[in-house]
């Protein structure tokens, strides 16, 4: 019997059938499970393979001066981002990538690093110029998973004429974002915040609301382009701020400022205390901070000497010296110890004798009797000495802490030092120890009433003192942005002669025969003023020169003050010859440009007369200048 | 009269079959170089294939009108030149495309091939010639032995190349046509028996039950089975067991890895298992109807892998969803059925025929079933392409010459 008759060659054909049905059968059923039946599952993940969901960043709001002109904008940039993937391909990927861009290794390890910890993608550099994206995007195949982006780039007008102000952006660290001052409804890692200055202080209004872009990329990290499957979300940018601050002045003072002293200059309009210039010198361009630092500027920056990274306009603290003769003179005047035209019994014969000891001024050739406002022009110390006698240790303390000198002035930036200042006679003990077993004496009273002892003051805080003195006696905070949330302000209850008499005596330093005229005369303004030569460590050992203040403002001939104007030059020697032309050129050329006139680089007699004949104005400005010396001036 | 007909239209049905699957290969193969980044090696490959398929077509009129005598003569000549070439192989041959580490290339110039295609035709031929004669079942393992070393000389010089899914293809032809010699399944599971202790090794427990079942299946198998015959399973059974472990720890880190990954891909998702997981998910995300002809995203961003030869049936899937892969799947399962309806109607004189057409229909049933399966990991990843479908040049004219063997063994009448 053969097996190849018809019936056997059937049956054998059947079973072949079968096992062919049994095996399409698996395909069908193992096809139509991972289509049909996990279909949108598969649909998501393939979706999540080559979709991803990237921020978009917004724009910052844009800042402007007091007059409409750009503080800080956003300009196109570039950033270079890494998707996360194998650590070992993306180091791999990141070092070929250090051909074509500045990329270091430590850079390389904590972009590894954060890819490793969030496993999101990661900014390797937020601000690649044009020429190096280029290369990159030439090379594209090389860079697996590197993905350049368009975005705004912050840029700073002032640039180092500013930077302690208006601070600088960068990339949020990992601590800032377990801060509450970030929450995390607001913010995520990649984003721009603010870190320092305008930027820190009004992050939550320039900041925007990233918005969210779908993009597709294929299996080697390309950008194939945006995924239209999502809604994407549009940026919402960041609202723009409006500052009190004067861009050109703030240049200017940029300009004029010594450019090997260091110091700073403060300038407050009295009309409501807005900051229409703050400059601090050596300053720093906060347009090297954009994109991250590199670690060679950084290290520059911090081993310099003259240590550009601090802002001395609102951290440092000087003593104040014979610029704080005004606080105790209105404190004076607002207790009525003490008349506007009193004469002191006890005439200045260079020194005074009190308790023991004997108490010099610093001008040992003395000034004889003083009323108040001659006092003032004459910084003359024996004055002051009884006037501090005369308010007693207990209210000065309690008067000059009332006016905020052991506070800090609240001004809208981040960070503000606090006056240090005895707010109370404990204060003493607490800070100096048993020395002041017994409490403080009097004597104390007379360091004071002078400016000396412990009493270190911001230009900042200076500045608003002015600012009272230009006013009514009261001083409101003073406020970088137009419309800040106003710290509380302060106030001296003084009559308005009590006020023309002070303004009087800083006239008078600024008059002819004054030690601040040359430096201070203009054509159009008058500027009054009070120097200060504050000592610090080194001048005390002899080791360097003193501070130079000054403290002034300037207005309108016979008008009110328009603008008060602190400048502080460390050991610039000399409040009169070094600070105060810094002052006088401050306000000419604000006032200037407020009410039209030109503006000139040689504005103070001084300058005039070092460059050419007598200008004719000075006759009309200061005929007392010709007659002969009624009352002399003098400042220390 | 009537059955001459039968036969003529089966014929028809099976050429026109696979000219169906043929063109819609060249359709898929366009689409798989239907990418983002076009690149040199997939966007250009449908004209070749086509190319191909016309000299294929060429080569089928050609074949077909051989006389079936040349063929019976030619077909241990051609097995021996074919094993020599085999061996040849492994001296001068050459990785190529997708499959570089694999030498399995013999190149002549202008022309070049791979010697293991000619070689599966070849060695079904010869095995027809042997087995055709016959008129009794093969029913004891003695009777087994000879026919199976004809297949193991090829299987092995394959696997040494090594390309493990052309082996299984001769695994194929071989049961195939022993089981068309009416040899009792039971027989060709013993035969397996010691293969699928090899993969229960693993696992003690669960080789120890698996080997009292065979043993208990031999004692009641006794009045059929020689002693010698069983004793040689069993030890054949320990033996493999034994080697499993040696076998495992010699196998290519790759090898390994494609083992494992079949049983869990996401073991290494981004090495050894990210062919099946994209393969599965651009499959699954083609859903019921598919994501569009060409417009499979998966594909076109480069995340399947190659996509245009072994893996041009996940392009399918994509594309075309559930309805494009049931089709495809009927279309080659209409195919193979076609081979064995036409063996089924010959005359008791064509057995040289019938065996040949099994021979066609175990080689290309391993290669349709392993192929598509492994797309969405029913088999474990083995390189082997898909019949008329994937791009191959070789593959794809020998399957063609095949099928012309096939309609000529069916059409001679004794």
């Amino acid at each position: 019997m053969s097996i190849h008759l018809p019936h056997e060659v059937r049956s054998r054909a059947d079973g072949l059938h079968l096992v062919l049905g049994i095996l399409v059968c698996i395909l069908l059923v193992g096809f139509f499970r991972i289509q049909v039946l996990l279909g949108d599952e598969h649909r998501l993940r393939a979706a999540s393979n080559r979709v991803r969901t990237l921020p978009v960043p917004a724009p910052r709001g844009t800042i402007y001066d007091r007059n409409g002109l750009i503080v800080a904008d956003n300009v196109p940039g570039y950033q270079v981002t890494v998707l996360p993937g194998p650590v070992d391909s993306v180091r791999a990927t990141l070092r070929r990538m250090q051909l074509h861009m500045h990329l270091s290794d430590a850079r390389i390890e904590r972009v590894i690093q954060t890819l490793r910890a969030y496993g999101r993608e990661v900014v390797v550099d937020s601000d690649a110029d044009f020429e190096r994206i280029s290369a990159l995007e030439e090379r594209r195949s090389e860079f697996p998973g590197v993905y350049v982006e368009m975005r705004p780039r912050r840029r700073y007008q002032l640039g180092a004429a500013a930077g302690h102000l208006t601070g600088y952006v960068g990339e949020i660290t990992a601590e800032e974002l377990d801060s509450d001052l970030f929450p995390d409804s607001l913010y995520e890692g990649g984003m721009v915040v603010g870190k320092v200055g305008i930027e820190r202080q009004y992050e939550s209004t320039l900041q925007g609301r990233p918005g969210i872009r779908h993009v597709e990329f294929d299996a080697r990290g390309r950008i194939v382009g945006d995924f239209r499957g999502a809604e994407a979300l549009a940026p919402v940018a960041g609202r723009d701020l409006h500052l009190n601050l004067d861009l050109e002045l703030q240049r200017w003072i940029q300009t004029i400022f010594p450019d090997t002293l260091s110091g700073a200059v403060v300038a407050l309009d009295p009309a409501d205390g807005g900051v229409l210039a703050l400059y601090s010198a050596p300053g720093y361009d906060p347009n090297l901070f954009v994109g991250g630092i590199d670690d060679a500027t950084w290290a520059a920056l911090n081993a310099d000497e003259r240590k550009p990274l601090f802002d001395r306009a609102v951290l440092g603290l000087y003593a104040p010296a014979s610029t704080w003769k005004l606080a105790t003179a209105g404190i004076g005047l607002e207790l009525g110890v003490v008349r506007p035209d009193e004469v002191m019994p006890q005439p200045c014969t260079g020194s005074m004798y009190w308790g023991n000891r004997s108490w010099g001024c610093w001008d040992r050739a003395g000034h004889g009797y003083n009323n108040l406002a001659q006092a003032i022009g004459n910084s003359c110390d024996v004055y002051f000495y009884q006037l501090g006698l005369r308010i007693g240790l207990g209210r000065l303390l309690d008067r000059a802490t009332a006016i905020g000198f052991s506070r800090q002035c609240g001004l809208d930036l981040p960070q503000e030092s606090r006056g240090i200042f005895p707010d109370r006679p404990q204060w003493y003990r607490d800070t100096f120890g048993d020395v002041y077993l017994y409490g403080p004496t009097e004597a104390e009273a007379l360091n004071l009433a002078i400016g000396q002892g412990p009493n270190s003051q911001t230009p900042l805080k200076m500045a608003q003192f002015y600012v009272a003195l230009a006013r009514d006696g009261s001083a409101p905070a003073p406020s970088i942005a137009r419309d800040a949330p106003l710290a509380e302000g302060w106030e001296l209850s003084l009559q308005p002669e009590h006020i023309a008499s002070l303004r009087e005596g800083l006239r008078l330093v600024t008059a002819p025969g004054g030690t601040a005229h040359f430096g201070t005369a203009l054509e159009y303004w008058d500027v009054f003023g009070k120097t200060g030569t504050g000592q610090n460590p080194l001048s005390v050992r002899g080791l360097a020169e003193d501070h130079a203040w000054f403290a002034g403002m300037a207005g309108p001939p016979g008008g009110p003050p328009e603008i008060v104007v602190v400048a502080l030059v460390e050991y610039g020697v000399s409040g009169g010859q070094v600070a105060a032309p810094i002052v006088a050129k401050t306000a000419d050329f604000y006032l200037r440009r407020k009410y039209g006139i030109p503006t000139d680089t040689i504005q103070t007699y001084r300058e005039h007369i070092m460059r050419g004949p007598m200008p004719s104005w000075y006759r009309e400005r200061f005929p007392q200048a010709f007659r002969p010396a009624a009352t002399g001036g003098g400042g220390g | 009269m009537m059955r001459l007909f039968e036969r003529w239209a089966l014929d028809v049905q099976l050429v026109l079959g696979i000219v169906t699957v043929s063109l819609f290969g060249i359709a898929m193969i366009y689409s798989a170089g239907q990418v983002h980044v076009p690149n040199v090696v997939t966007e250009g490959a449908w004209i070749r294939q086509a190319r191909w398929f016309v000299l294929a077509l060429l080569a089928f009129t050609a074949v077909s009108r051989i006389p079936l005598r040349w063929i019976e003569w030619a077909a241990v000549p051609s097995y021996v030149v074919s094993v020599v070439l085999l061996a040849a192989t492994l001296v001068v041959g050459e990785g190529r495309g997708t499959a570089a580490g694999v030498k399995s290339w013999i190149d002549l110039g202008p022309l070049s091939f791979q010697p293991a295609e000619v070689a599966k035709l070849a060695t079904i031929l010869a095995l027809a010639v042997y087995l055709a004669p016959r008129e009794t079942g093969l029913t004891s393992l003695r009777e087994l032995v000879p026919p199976g070393m004809m297949v193991a000389v090829p299987l092995g010089l394959v696997m040494l190349q090594p390309d493990l899914g052309t082996a299984m293809a001769f695994v194929g032809i071989l049961f195939a046509m022993l089981y068309w010699a009416a040899t009792p399944v039971w027989l060709l599971l013993l035969v397996a028996s010691p293969v699928v202790g090899l993969f229960l090794a693993y696992d003690t427990r669960l080789w120890s039950g698996y080997i009292l079942l065979v043993i208990g299946f031999l004692i009641v198998k006794s009045r059929q089975v020689y002693l010698v015959e069983s004793v040689a399973v069993v030890l054949a059974n320990f033996a493999t067991a034994t080697i499993a472990r040696p076998l495992w720890n010699s196998l290519a880190d790759y090898q390994r890895n494609r083992i494992l990954v079949f049983l869990d891909p996401e073991v290494d998702p981004r090495g050894a298992g990210y062919q099946i997981i994209q393969s599965r998910v651009a499959i699954g995300s083609g859903g019921f109807g598919g994501q569009g002809f060409t417009l499979g995203p998966q594909k076109r961003l480069d995340f399947l892998p190659e996509q245009h030869t072994d893996f041009i049936f996940a392009v399918v899937g994509e594309e075309l969803g559930f309805v494009g892969t049931a089709l495809a799947v009927l279309a080659l399962a209409f195919v193979l059925s076609r081979l064995v309806r036409m063996a089924s109607h010959l005359g008791e004189a064509q057995a040289f025929a019938g065996f040949v057409l099994l021979g066609i229909f175990g080689a290309w049933l391993v290669h349709v079933f392993v192929n598509i399966g492994m797309t969405i990991g029913l088999v474990p990843i083995t390189g082997i392409p898909l019949p008329f479908v994937s791009y191959g040049g070789t593959f794809l004219l020998m399957s063609w010459v095949a099928v012309a063997i096939a309609v000529r063994v069916a059409h001679e009448r004794p």
